[in-house]
Order: C-alpha cells, then sequence, then structure tokens
C-alpha cells in the first residue's frame, strides 16, 4: 500500500460520486452522489495525515469537517426536499428548476 | 494481511459506489451506498486513525437507515420490482468525471510528495481532541455554529405552517389563524 494507491482509490470514490452529483435526476439520489464524493475527501484527509504528516492532527481535523458536512448536507438536504414536496408534490431536479424563474 | 483488507476494501468500495447509480431499488441503492461508506469506515481504520474510522462507520448505518426511509417516502419503486432510470445527460457527465479521475490520477501519480514528517503520536485521538480544543478551537467553533443553524434551517423548512400563516401577509392579524386554538386568551 501507498498514498499513492489510496489517493487513487479517493478520487476513484470522487469521481464516481460526481457522476451521481451530475447524472441523477431525483434530489435524494443527486445527495447520494455527494456523499460519495465526501468519502472521496474523507479517505484522501487520512491518507495525508498517515503518509505525510502524522504528527499535526490537521488531516484528522479535516475529516472531522467532512463528515460533519455530510450530517449538515443530508438533514438541509432532506428538509429542502420536504418543503419542496410539500408545496410543489415533486421530488425531481428538473421540476425543481422552474422555481428560478 | 493488510494489503488483502486493503485491497478488499478498495474494490468493494468502487464496485459498490457504483451500483448505487445501476440498482433499480431504492432500498438496494441506499444499503449499496453504506457499503461503500462503512468501506471508507475500514480504510480509514487501516490507515491508523480508529476512533474516526469508528465514528464514520457508526454514522454512515444511522445517517443510511434514515435515508432509506426517505427514499421509500418520496420516490417510486422501493423495492426495484420494475426497471427503472432516473438519469440525464450521462455521457457528459461520464466525460467530464473520466478527465477530472485522469486529471487527479496524473497529479498524483507525478506529484513530488513530501516524505512523512514526524511520528504518528501514541494516541491519535487525544491528538484530535486536545487540537480542536487548542488550535483548531476556531474550526470546532465553526462546526458547531452550522450545527445549531442546521437545526434551526430544517425545523423551519420542514414545519407545514410558518408564521405568515398564522399571522397573515403583512403579520398584523390580532389573533393566529391556528386550526386548534391554544394559549392564554383561548
Amino acid at each position: 500500500m501507498s498514498l499513492e494507491l489510496f489517493l487513487l482509490l479517493a478520487a476513484a470514490l470522487f469521481c464516481v460520486g460526481l457522476f451521481g452529483a451530475l447524472t441523477q435526476q431525483s434530489i435524494v439520489m443527486l445527495m447520494m452522489g455527494l456523499e460519495l464524493m465526501l468519502g472521496g475527501v474523507i479517505l484522501a484527509a487520512g491518507t495525508v495525515w498517515h503518509y505525510i504528516a502524522p504528527a499535526t492532527a490537521d488531516g484528522q481535523v479535516l475529516i472531522v469537517v467532512a463528515v460533519t458536512a455530510m450530517a449538515l448536507e443530508m438533514a438541509i438536504g432532506f428538509a429542502v426536499v420536504t418543503a419542496l414536496f410539500r408545496s410543489r408534490e415533486i421530488d425531481m431536479t428538473d421540476m425543481a428548476a422552474e422555481m428560478k424563474e | 494481511m493488510e494489503v488483502a483488507v486493503f485491497w478488499v476494501l478498495a474494490v468493494l468500495a468502487i464496485v459498490s459506489g457504483a451500483m448505487v447509480f445501476r440498482f433499480d431499488s431504492m432500498a438496494r441503492a441506499t444499503f449499496s451506498l453504506l457499503t461503500s461508506l462503512l468501506c471508507v469506515g475500514g480504510l480509514v481504520v487501516l490507515l491508523g486513525l480508529d476512533y474516526l474510522g469508528i465514528v464514520i462507520v457508526l454514522m454512515m448505518t444511522i445517517e443510511m437507515a434514515i435515508m432509506a426511509v426517505f427514499m421509500v417516502m418520496y420516490m417510486m419503486n422501493p423495492a426495484g420490482l420494475m426497471p427503472m432510470t432516473m438519469m440525464h445527460n450521462k455521457k457528459g457527465a461520464a466525460v467530464v468525471c473520466g478527465l477530472l479521475f485522469a486529471l487527479l490520477a496524473a497529479g498524483i501519480l507525478l506529484a513530488p510528495w513530501p516524505g512523512r514528517r514526524g511520528r504518528p503520536p501514541k494516541d491519535p485521538t487525544m491528538d484530535l481532541g486536545m487540537s480542536l480544543m487548542g488550535p483548531q478551537m476556531l474550526t470546532m467553533m465553526t462546526l458547531g455554529m452550522a450545527l445549531f443553524a442546521t437545526i434551526v434551517a430544517t425545523v423551519l423548512l420542514a414545519t407545514r405552517r410558518g408564521r405568515y400563516d398564522r399571522l397573515g401577509d403583512d403579520l398584523r392579524a390580532r389573533r393566529p389563524d391556528d386550526p386548534v386554538r391554544g394559549g392564554v386568551g383561548r
């Protein structure tokens, strides 16, 4: 195992998540893509901590920030979906786009 | 042994991550994402961060359980009994993601990474705690405020009736229009 292998895995996870976030029409599925992307960020931060700067806790702090971002994204995302569904009965990004007009 | 565990977790993380967007069933997609994120937790443990790895495993298990409930609530075909596709612009997204991965991979393989500086502390968890309560206190305070703001925002977004429903558009109604009267003056 090496730094490059871990980072390649993190990049792959990030790109798979980005593909989901770009292609999914359902808001909930889009959120799943974002979760995968943040999973990649977590792995990259852990890798940098382990292989480059284990003496400082900065990599660990970045993981805490990413994990918190995951929780916040899910909570706010579901609240937005609930509000959207209640007002327009929609849960798809394409249908929500008309709201900007 | 560690190498074998790494490869098993790595392959499982990628495959289950990709399957999230291939399954026809919402429930299966949720559990596929859970598998992928549990593998990420396992890999973080493999990197020597036991506490954060376990936190990720526990948090993702609960988060995905909640997500499964919302998936079944809002989306069709929770059991995957019919084929279903909800994707748009697949080719464009595949090109963007392929190019991004190639760029990231080139950067990862070509960058002159610095050598390891220092040794990991005996107790990384203690190190994290001391950092969050010391030099990284501002990060901790920001996270705390963000969590608090999220609680307020989610309640406001999810509530059915707001103050304009109760007190009118100009908020000048003498009595709130509540379906059930309550309070001192009822």
